[in-house]
């Protein structure tokens, strides 16, 4: 950018008078705030003690789950979109032909790699069969990286413990997930 | 000359030859939607999906008369005059009726099948079809028939009927057969004679949609995860040319790669399958030594110091060259111990033959001879050496004590050596032996170099019929490993990484057997017999 562009204004900073100089009035805004803080309600959630209360837990992109189908079974069947679909390559699957009569495929392991995750919810949406989730939970931790990996068993177990709270997609939005309905 | 007119584009029809209108298309850029066409197999035209409007352009008043019905391009020739269209209403309409109609009894489970990313339901219908279903099918799971060497899924099928015909027409063995009549009609075979052919792959890959599944296969990757990269088969000496699939650096499958002057589009199912070898934890892949009796680890860094002085000091020396080596491995290794030793020994390795060629009525043919470059690596010994030793000659030659050290190269994929041949190599000063596996000879040997596998190699096979193929490498050699090419090229003392490449070009300059293959080498090949014959 040249200095003489004819689309540039230039804008010269005011002078400051006496009390300007003292910075007294601006002292006195930033106090003020402060001390309307200081007696307002408080916001600040005691963790863990305290848990933050979330306003839609559906929307929230904690830790993911592993839905289970009506028989108690994995929901997924192995299509590799989730993994397909992250952009932080943290999803890997070995798919299998299935035990059941009723279905074709699933994954014989699934794991996600939870510190390699960056929760954006892609794999949320490119599944079709909405088996894989994000819950509402938020505080992850772990004493090792090795546990950070989550396996179909830990996934699973996340849904039975968010179940109750959060059900599941298609459970919530009626006639959600059935193609073939032009 | 004749000259048809598609979608207003001039196209003179080559001299003599019949084309159809999917093909006449293809010349001047425009794609027909087709199912049941397959440029190997018989046309039947029952798929309807390349219909397309003809008419004739009169020679004199240049009036263009129009047929009202449309007919299927894979059953037109083009003919002088003739003026086809493909992208009017009228067609566009009846390829969306056509898939309609195939999606009315398709499972849509597209998740889950195999085929998904390079199925051509999935292509038109996203380029021809509708986008809304009007009729109520729900997504289902689709009925599985195993049908010997391949699994069907009964209802993925748009019973385009390629892989009965195949099975007619190139394989000859006729197991499939369409059941059933109009919606019911399904691909079965007659129970207790199951597809069992040693081409029974190719149907897997004629197939436009998932319906075919091949077991090796199935279930085990996404296609779209596949890397391809242009191979040639090392399975036998018809050097079929191939794709070598690949997904972080390991092989998933293997898929025939169209070449009019070998294979055409077809492979035989030893070469489909011939990847597990690769990926065997039994290979070797560490450089050993033996010093004081036993064999320990090398430093690759610090090894071909000790192989040349090793070479250098041993006396007489020979050479077996494998025909698994690329003809610029062979190349290296000959002139690198010629240099060392001028009267060096050089013998081609085993050449495993298996029965006799089998020929199928398609014309495809499986050579008995397994190994993929006997005819380049004799070429290359026979211009070091002037005369070709067999593995027998060398053996002779070691048991009369002729010889102080021997390099033996391998790439055998199948046990190659026996203990009592192997045992023969005992009095020997200096056994260099490079190979996939242990063997016999790797217990004996001085130096145990571990070798290539052929998706790994970089260089040029020699079919038997004088046609040479160059490829690049697929995947990189397990850790550990270098191929043959690069310890010759670093023993030799060159420059930088090897360079299959300029091999090449500096043996096309010495000899004249592939003075042929001086320009670059087209992907079919070249045929090194055009040179000789001139």
């Amino acid at each position: 950018m040249k200095p003489d562009e004819e689309n540039i204004t230039w804008v010269r900073e005011p002078r400051l008078g006496l009390l300007g100089r003292s910075y007294l009035m601006l002292f006195l805004q930033g106090l003020t705030t402060t001390l309307r803080h200081f007696f307002s309600r408080k916001i600040t959630v005691q963790s863990p003690e305290e848990r933050h209360e979330m306003p839609d837990p559906s929307i929230y992109r904690g830790v993911h789950r592993l839905n289970r189908d009506e028989q108690g079974r994995v929901k997924c069947v192995a299509c590799f979109l989730c993994a397909t679909a992250c952009p932080a390559h943290c999803i890997d699957i070995v798919a299998a032909e299935s035990p059941w009569p009723d279905r074709e495929k699933y994954p014989q392991s699934f794991t996600i790699d939870e510190l390699r995750c960056i929760f954006c919810g892609m794999c949320e949406e490119a599944c079709p069969v909405d088996a894989i989730e994000l819950t509402g939970l938020y505080d992850l931790t772990g004493k090792s990286r090795e546990e950070m990996i989550f396996d179909k068993q830990k996934l699973l177990s996340v849904y039975d413990q968010t179940k109750d709270a959060e059900p599941m997609r298609t459970m919530r939005v009626k006639g959600r997930g059935t193609r073939g309905e032009g | 000359m004749p000259t048809v007119t598609i979608d207003n584009r001039e196209l003179e029809i080559p001299a003599g030859r019949r084309l159809n209108a999917i093909e006449a298309a293809r010349l001047v850029g425009i794609e027909i939607p087709h199912y049941c066409w397959h440029p190997g197999l018989s046309v039947v035209g029952s798929c309807r999906m390349c219909l397309i409007e003809i008419g004739t352009r009169c020679k004199k008043s240049g009036a263009i008369t129009m047929q009202p019905k449309l007919v299927p391009a894979c059953n037109t020739i083009v003919a002088d005059n003739m003026v086809i269209v493909t992208d009017s209403e009228k067609v566009a309409r009846a390829r969306a009726m056509v898939e309609e109609d195939l999606l009315l009894r398709h499972p849509i489970d597209c998740p889950i099948c195999d085929k998904a990313g390079e199925c051509l339901l999935q292509d038109y219908h996203f380029q021809y079809g509708q986008a809304e279903r009007r009729a109520d099918v729900r997504p289902f799971t689709s009925r599985r028939r195993d049908l010997g060497d391949v699994t069907l899924f009964v209802d993925r099928c748009v019973m385009c009927g390629r892989c009965v015909r195949f099975a007619r027409e190139i394989s000859g063995t006729s197991e499939l057969m369409v059941t059933g009549r109009g919606a019911r009609e399904e691909i079965d075979v007659v129970v207790g004679y199951p597809l069992n052919n040693k081409l029974s792959g190719n149907v897997v890959d004629l197939c436009p949609v998932g319906a075919l599944a091949d077991k090796d296969f199935l279930y085990r990757q996404r296609v779209w995860y596949l890397r391809r990269h242009a191979g040639v088969c090392a399975g036998c000496s018809a050097g079929c040319s191939i794709w070598i699939e690949e997904n972080q650096q390991r092989v998933w499958r293997i898929k025939p790669r169209e070449n009019p002057f070998i294979n055409k589009w077809w492979i035989c199912n030893d070469g489909r399958y011939d990847y597990p070898h690769v990926h065997d934890p039994r290979r070797l892949t560490r450089p050993l030594g033996r010093e004081t009796g036993i064999l320990d680890g090398r430093d690759w860094f610090d090894l071909p110091k000790e192989l040349d002085w090793a070479l250098r000091r041993t006396g007489r020396l020979a050479a077996v060259v494998s025909p698994f080596l690329t003809v610029e491995e062979a190349y290296l290794l000959c002139k690198l111990i010629r240099d060392i030793d001028h009267e060096a020994l050089l013998a081609i390795g085993p050449v495993p033959v298996l029965g006799e060629d089998e020929r199928f009525p398609g014309g495809f043919t499986i050579r008995a001879e397994k190994c993929p470059n006997r005819r380049g690596v004799e070429a290359v010994v026979a211009h070091f050496a002037h005369r070709v030793a067999s593995f027998d000659e060398l053996l002779a030659e070691v048991d009369q004590d002729a010889l102080q050290g021997v390099w033996v190269s391998g790439g055998y994929k199948n046990e190659w050596i026996g203990h009592s041949t192997a045992a023969r190599f005992e009095r020997l000063k200096l056994l260099i032996v490079q190979d996939l596996f242990p063997s016999p000879l790797s217990d004996r040997a001085t130096y145990l170099l571990p070798g290539a596998a052929y998706p790994e190699r970089e260089g040029s096979y020699v079919n038997f019929a004088d046609r040479l193929q160059s490829f690049r490498r697929a995947i990189r050699p397990p850790a550990g490993v270098k191929t043959e090419g690069s310890i010759c090229w670093e023993l030799l003392g060159r420059k930088g990484l090897y360079n299959a490449r300029a091999v090449l070009e500096e043996m096309t300059r010495e000899i004249m057997y592939f003075s042929a293959a001086a320009g670059p080498v087209p992907e079919a090949g070249i045929d090194l017999r055009s040179n000789l014959l001139a």
